[in-house]
Order: C-alpha cells, then structure tokens, then sequence
C-alpha cells in the first residue's frame, strides 16, 4: 500500500522490540470476539488511476456551476477564485500543519490568522473577530447562544428575512439548549421586521435577507437596544461588504457571516467558513479561536492563540462553546483572496456584482409575466413568475440553464411563495449568460 | 536497528544567533502585516467594467473606507509563501501530536476534490444535475457504516465537536420520544475526556457527573454501575482512551448502560487505532462521530476544516437530522425538510446550513479506496506497531503512568523531569530545536505533565527511530543537568518563548486597534 512506509522486515524488527510475535497482542484488551479476524465487507486497495478513474466517473454525472448560465446563490455563491489562492492553501506547511499550540513553529499560520481577523473586523465594522467559525450558519447559531449569555436572557427573535436553514439552525440549536425563538412570519414585504421586549437577548436579521432585500437596520438596532437586547446580523454574500453600508454602522452588536463568497469554491456546501465580529467588550463571551499579538522571550513581535480560557480544553463544560477546529485553511484562501483584491479591488468587485444583477433584473422582469420582487438589493434578487418556482428551475435545466433556487426549496411550506424564484449574478455573469437566460424562461413560460 | 548518530554539543558551546542588520537569518525573512505594506488602492486582481451604471442599493452605498489593504499578485504570492516558511507541516516532519492524528496527506485526495463536478457545484442546484455527488455520499456512508457496524449516519456535521453535539441531540431526541427527557439530564464523562465532551453536553442542557478512571488509567464497570441512577441521560467514552489505551471492559459498560435506558456516546477521535479490526458497533456504542480529519486524512490545514459525520445505532437512527440522502430506485433524493422524511424518521432538526463537507468527503472517500479494506486494516495495525516502538524505545529513560497496552499513543508523565528544574513545556520546546514538532503536552490531565505522543502509520522506522533518538538525548541531558538547553529554548525557531500571559492580559485582536483614529 502506497501511503505505508513499512516493509515486513521493519513490522518483524519493531514486533521483536516490543517482544511480541503478532500484531494481534498488541489487541489483546479487545474483547473477546469484537476483534475480527475477516476484512470489512468493502473493496480491496486500488492503485491511484484507478480511484482517479472512478472518482472522476462519479464528478462527471454533476453539472458544474462553470459549464452553464448559473444564477443559483441563496447562501452559496460562485464566484471566480485567482489561481494565486489555491496554490497558497495548498502548501504543505499551511495544509498539513495542525492547530497553532507551538506558537513558535506556526507563526505563518498565526500571523494570517490575526490578517483574517483584522480584515474581518474592518469588513463588518467591529472591532474585533474570531480566527473562523464552521460556517456562516453554524455562526449564526453561536450569535444567539453569544446573546443570551452577554444579557442573561434566553429568547431570540428572527426576523422573516433570514435564510431558511439558518433560522432552523438556531431553532435546533435553541431548543435543544433549552432557549426559545420567536421566528417571524416569512413575508417578502416585511422581512427586516423585528422588535424586543424583556426576555429577548436578541434580533436576528439578515441583510441583504434571504431574498436579497437590503433595507437600512438603524432603526431595528436602536428598537433592540431600547429593550436591552443585542442585533445580530447575518451576512451570507461577503461581497456585499464592499458595496453597502457595514453592519457595525447600522449598530450591529454581532455581526455573522458566511465567508465562501472570498475565496472559497462552491463545494456542494462546505467546507466553508464563518465569520464572527463583535464590540470588543463582548470579546470574553465569544465563541471559537482567537490570535492575538504579543511578544517573544527577544521582544520580538508575534502571534499566539489567546483568551483560552473561554475554550473547551479550559473550561470544558463551562466553556462559552464546543468548538475545537475551525475553518483555518478557508480563512487563509479568504484571506489571501481579500489580500489581492485590497480594499479597492473589492469595492470594483462589488460594483461589478450589483450591476450584473441589476442588468439581469432588467431583463428578466421584460419577460412577459415575470415579475421582480425586490426593489433594492445587492447581486440576489427575488422574481415571481406565472408558473411554480420548482418548475420553471425543473425546466431551465433541461435547457441547460441553473436558473436560481425556487423559493419553495427554501421555504416548502409558505404557498404564497410557490411561484418566487430567489436569482443571483456575480462578476462571473456574462451578457451572454443573461441574454440566454431570457430565451430560455420565455420558452419555458411561453413556449 | 540502524542509530543514527548523535551530534550533541553541550549548550554553552552552541554558537548563539548573531544579530542581522535586517533581522532576516538565512532562509528565514522577517515578514510584516498586509496592512503595514500594503495600500488601499493596490489590487492584485484585474477586472472588466460592466455595462449597466444603474444602481438600485437603496442608499446603503458603503461610503467609508473600510480598512483594507491590497498587494499586487507578486507581493502576495511572496507574502503568504514567506509566512508558510514559518510553519512546521506533516510534509516536513513528524508531527506527533497525541489525540490529533497527523498523517500523510496524500495529493490524490486534494486533485479529486478540486474536480470541477465536485468543487464547482451548488448545494441547491437542481438535484438531477448532482446525482453524482449523491452517489459519492452515499458510497462514504456505505463504507464508515461497514467499518463501524452502525445502523445509520448523519453526514452534515463540521467538525468532531460539532458531530458530538449531533449524536448527543440525537440522544436527547430519543429521550424526548420515551417521556424521559425532563428526568434524565446527567451525562458521565470520565475525567480523561476531551474537554469538547463536557461542553458538548451542557451545550445540550445536560449536566456533567465525572467518572474516576482506575489506577490502570482505564474505566471499571463498578465505577460506571456507581455513577448510574434514574437521572443519567447518557455516558460519553472515548476509546481507545485518552491515555491511548483500550477500554477493557467496553462491553460490560455497554450493558450496564442499557440495562439501566442510558445510551453510550462513543468519541471516535481514536478511531483511527481499531478501523478495520474492531466495529463500535460491535462493542454496544450507540452514537459516534468520526473525524475525517483524522482516521481518514483529510488536512488538517492548521485548525480546520474538518468534518464529524456521525454514526447511529438503531436506537438512535430515526433521529438523524437534516438533511440527508435517500436512493429512490436509480436516482438519489436529498431530503431537507423533516416534512418530507420519510415514515418513522423523527429529524432532531438541522445542524448546518447545507449537506456537510462535501469536500472532505471526497477526500476522504478517495483515501479509503485507495486504501480498501486491507490497507485501512494494515494502517491501524501500524499506528499501533508504531507507537508501541515508541514506548519500548523510550521506556527506560523517559517514565509512564500506564506502563501496559498502549494503542496508537503512548502516554507519558514528568516523573523523569523530577529534580532536573524542566518542565514539561521546556522538553516540548527544546524538541523544536532539535527539529521536531512536539507532542502533546498537558494532556490528558489526568497525569502530572503528560506527554502524549502519537506517531501514526505515516512514519517509516528510520523517521521513528531519528524522533526516539532526539528524546532520549534531551532526557539525558536533562537528567544530566543540562537546564539551559530546556529552559531557553525554542533557540533556532523563528521566535523563540512566545508571551501568552502578556497577549491575554491585554489582547490585541486586530490591526487596526492600534491605529491611531
């Protein structure tokens, strides 16, 4: 077998120091009958062509987003990723190394972290952020729990506009930990609204929501800090950072995000990574890793893990959370990729963004019959057609388009939205792809 | 047995670093933050102007700066590829650490995973155009569920905790479903647990009543009998243990659990030492994950991603969350409303956005093939050859609280250090030295100083023998009363003894909290 270095002389030599003459002694604490003397019931070792040939039989009956006219988002977008980025993450001393615990022989991967949080900050306009959560939604799970312990209150509410799958999280989550959630109604209309009273710890509200309204949250934050609660809100485009207005300018408490977007490839959903931001004086309450500067024994600056003691291998049940891994080498292809981009470039990219999706708002809503629902967003728009959502997205892909995520997808028990379809464009996004887009639904719709 | 030999110069006649104009030594370079070269108005990305002007962001336009700082592509690449050069990797060394399972990355797993049909797909495309990637996950699901003869599995977990907290929900949902879940709210967890186990449970409303191991650092049936009552939930065990040993009597503790309605969570971050020899299923467990990141390979990438698919007995089967994966016929259905679970399936509810780390599963799956049956089975048969060499080489100099049946770890303690005026921080960081990542120091905690070492089948003799090499000499020289060596060091790392009380004290989190408003 190719990944094992021994011969059987070396498994002879190292059996006689040990003193034994079978591998099996070494299981002798097995119980009796547990230790199987058959292989599993599964195939033998295969060379490298030939898991290369089965694999690649198995990618080749998926449609990648690259190949087709592609405007699915709803949380997880495609967007181009620079060769630049994939090369770094995969050198060995980032992809192979561990979790920084020798902070002197892992400052490379300590020193990006402590980037990543600074860019974070700045993106969400906190003053301070975590080295990554799992992902944006799993990030929006720790906010409520984070709520709850800043204020000493247990119940959260989630305002209409926050993607499906998030709120189910935080609803699992919640209920499991014994903390309630007061989930709004799902309305397109009025997806940012929210209010607190003496037992909410916090307002969770996404912008732009999961149907890509933006909407100015001043006013929600300061109707949450008059009840004494926390906002909370969810970002699942990052790109968006570069366009609208930061959270922490609206008056955020804790800001979550869903970092793919920069980066980070599609991936049928993971691994993606989450990003967390808060006020710093909420720092001793937040969940996951943090790297903080300090010095060497020479006065040297560097970079360690710090603050610990709010972590499991600390605290263990009084711990503020159970993570132990994070996202790291996702935070570096962010990080690298927000890197080249710098601060102008991600504002162009973001420009480029919004004017794609307004051209392609423009184009869908002249097709006869189909409507856009949303007025003001960044790059994901909501459209209503006159046929159901899952159909025409059913239909488009027989014409070799992905034409969004119908809305009944995400919300399968609201019928007022069963016709909606959530589209999404980004840089990636061509005139031709639109111009193709627009002949297919009119077929589909019409034909 | 080959020795390899040994240039040892005593620590007074080791040249001391002389000082450089730059600060640079050598290949190493001194490397700034982004943000202290870099320029808010330098982008390494080049783009096409669009078209339409018109905008329609409702007044929200972000008008600030926000604080970023871009570099050209060159002054990336050589950024990121400078700071790599400070960080030790599996591709560079041994990287012992115990409970983590550093081995070989293999290349294939990454190039698989990057196919366009598996990294270039969208969790909520149409589910015709992805009947591939069902399939692959429905082949990794057939494969861990062989390898630990469970009933059912949950593939959406992140990470190992994050599994944890899957199985342990699963466990609560089935209380829930027998009336008892109000009644039953205390979890065992032995004292040698991972920390992740007791947060685990009192993120789930649990409490956490400790198990005392024996002095043989394992956990009696009598200890377990004594802690159970009307009130215990559940028990959490890791096996083989944090000590790096088999729990004995794994089995009697099953039934004692089960006889009393109690469920066993088994934490499989040991896996990787029975895979192919010994099914949790097999020895009662009810509920485990299993870390991908370790057993089967996928990278570490210093701190994640990872993924903690877990595995169900049937007890606990209909709980799973969403969503998962079901074969109609030919074609593969994602189910991702508990609405639309099919009968008997009770979902606890959803864990993450989307349907896992589809690519880890790649890699991992493409690990296990390459493996197959045999070599998964030879691989645990060599982490544990390989770390009872380890032990049997080291045992007359260094000293260990369980002298008998280590699995793929042996543990050991800071008795040797007793007197020397070393700790067990300065033998960890005097090995940085010497060339080697160290291993796990300070836990478990149940032993005074504990050095964890975990070499893994990755590691042919002669790398074993180089390791065991180096700790016998710095074990000699402690005794020998060679303290400097261990008390100064790290002396040859890019920094040495890093402040971690000063960085705690008065953290500085970000760049920008230190620029002037």
């Amino acid at each position: 077998m190719r990944y094992l270095p021994h011969t059987d002389a070396d498994r002879r030599a190292m059996l006689d120091t040990n003193g034994i003459a079978d591998i099996d002694a070494l299981f002798a604490a097995v119980p009796e009958g547990a230790l199987r003397r058959e292989l599993p019931d599964l195939p033998r070792a295969q060379s490298e062509i030939a898991v290369e040939r089965a694999l690649s039989r198995l990618a080749a009956r998926n449609v990648p987003a690259s190949s087709v006219p592609f405007f699915a988002g709803a949380g997880a977008y495609k967007h181009h990723i620079p060769a630049t980025v994939d090369h770094i993450i995969q050198r060995s001393e980032f992809m192979t190394a561990y979790t920084p615990y020798q902070p002197e022989i892992a400052q490379g991967t300590l020193q990006y972290l402590f980037e990543f949080q600074s860019q974070v900050a700045a993106l969400t306009g906190m003053e301070v952020a975590n080295a990554s959560m799992y992902d944006g939604s799993t990030a929006a799970g720790e906010a409520v729990l984070m709520a709850h312990r800043v204020t000493r209150r247990s119940k959260a509410v989630v305002a209409g506009g926050v993607h499906p799958h998030y709120r189910a999280v935080i609803e699992t989550v919640s209920r499991l930990g014994g903390f309630a959630v007061d989930a709004r109604a799902v309305d397109p209309e009025t997806s940012f609204d929210a209010d607190a009273d003496k037992d909410t710890s916090c307002i969770v509200v996404q912008m732009p929501d999961a149907f890509g309204r933006v909407a100015d949250l001043s006013a929600l934050a300061e109707k949450a800090h008059e009840a004494g609660a926390l906002l909370v809100v969810v970002v699942t485009e990052a790109v968006s950072f570069g366009a609208l207005k930061s959270p922490g300018a609206m008056g955020a408490d804790i800001v979550v995000a869903e970092g793919q977007s920069i980066g980070n490839g599609l991936n049928f959903g993971g691994p993606y990574l989450g990003l967390f931001a808060t006020r710093k004086k909420f720092v001793r309450q937040m969940p996951g890793r943090l790297c903080g500067e300090t010095v060497d024994h020479d006065g040297r600056r560097g970079f360690v893990l710090t603050l610990s003691t709010r972590e499991q291998h600390i605290r263990r049940e009084k711990a503020t959370s159970n993570i132990c891994t994070n996202s790291g080498l996702c935070a570096l292809a962010f990080t690298a990729h927000l890197t080249l981009l710098g601060e102008a470039g991600l504002k162009t990219l973001a420009r480029i963004n919004h004017a794609n999706a307004v051209a392609l708002a423009k184009t869908l809503g002249s097709v006869p019959g189909v409507e856009v629902i949303t007025p003001a967003f960044f790059n994901e728009f909501t459209i209503r057609t006159p046929k159901l959502g899952a159909a025409v997205i059913d239909a488009l892909a027989d014409h070799g388009i992905i034409g969004g995520v119908p809305a009944s997808r995400l919300w399968p028990d609201e019928p007022t939205l069963a016709n909606a379809i959530v589209v999404a464009a980004t840089e990636t996004t061509t005139p031709d792809d639109i111009a193709a887009f627009r002949a297919a639904l009119e077929e589909v719709l019409h034909g | 047995m080959v020795e390899m030999p040994k240039v040892i110069l005593p620590a007074a006649e080791a040249a001391a670093p002389a000082p450089t104009f730059t600060g640079n030594r050598a290949l190493q370079i001194e490397e700034p933050l982004i943000f202290e070269i870099g320029s808010a108005e330098t982008s390494g990305v080049d783009f096409e102007e669009p078209a339409e002007t018109e905008t329609r962001l409702g007044g929200l336009e972000r008008t600030d700066a926000i604080g970023l700082a871009g570099l050209s592509e060159p002054e990336t690449m050589r950024h990121y590829v400078r700071l790599s050069q400070k960080n030790y990797s599996i591709d560079t060394g041994i990287f012992p650490l115990g409970s983590c399972t550093m081995k070989h990355n293999p290349r294939l797993n990454e190039k698989m995973a990057r196919l366009p049909g598996f990294a270039d797909i969208h969790p909520l495309q149409p589910e015709k155009t992805v009947q591939g990637a069902l399939a692959l996950m429905t082949e990794l699901s057939r494969w861990l569920l062989e390898l630990t003869g469970m009933h059912a599995i949950a593939l959406s977990p992140k990470a190992g905790a994050h599994g944890e907290f899957c199985g342990m929900a699963a466990i609560k949902a089935a209380l829930e479903a027998r009336g008892e879940a109000e009644t039953r709210r205390v979890v065992l967890v032995p004292v040698s647990a991972h920390g992740t186990n007791p947060a685990t449970a009192a993120h789930l409303g649990f409490t956490v009543r400790a198990v005392e191991a024996e002095p043989d650092g394992t956990v009696s049936v009598d200890a377990v009998r004594a802690a159970l009552g009307p009130d215990v939930a559940a028990m959490m065990l890791t096996n083989p243990n944090t000590c790096g040993l088999f729990e004995p009597h794994i089995r009697e503790i099953a039934d004692a659990l089960h006889e009393a309605g109690v469920y066993l969570y088994c934490d499989g971050a040991n896996f990787n030492a029975i895979a192919g020899k010994v099914r949790p299923g097999d020895l009662g467990a009810d509920a485990m994950h299993i870390n991908l990141h370790k057993t089967f390979s996928t990278p570490h990438g210093g701190g994640g991603p990872g993924a903690g698919p877990v595995v169900l007995s049937e007890a606990l089967a209909a709980y799973a969350p969403v969503p998962f994966v079901r074969r109609e016929g030919d074609a593969f259905r994602l189910v991702e409303h508990a609405d639309d679970a099919p009968e008997g399936a009770a979902p606890f509810g959803r864990l993450a956005a989307f349907h896992g780390q589809m690519g880890m599963f790649v890699r991992a799956l493409a690990y296990m093939m390459s493996h197959g049956a045999d070599g998964i089975r030879q691989a645990s048969e060599d982490a544990v050859l390989n770390a009872n060499y380890v032990r049997a080489r080291l045992a007359d100099v260094l000293t260990q609280p369980f002298p008998e049946g280590a699995m793929h770890e042996v543990l050991f303690d800071d008795r040797f250090l007793k007197g020397t005026g070393v700790s067990t921080l300065d033998f960890a960081k005097a090995l940085i030295d010497e060339g080697f990542h160290p291993m796990t120091v300070y836990f478990p905690l149940v032993v005074s100083g504990a050095m964890l070492i975990e070499p893994t089948e990755s590691e042919s003799k002669q790398s074993l023998d180089q390791f065991i090499d180096a700790v016998r000499a710095l074990a000699l020289a402690a005794k020998a009363g060679d303290a400097v060596r261990f008390t100064e060091a790290p002396r040859f790392a890019p920094r040495s003894r890093l402040d971690e009380t000063r960085a705690a004290r008065d953290p500085v989190l970000s760049y920008r909290e230190k620029t002037p408003e």
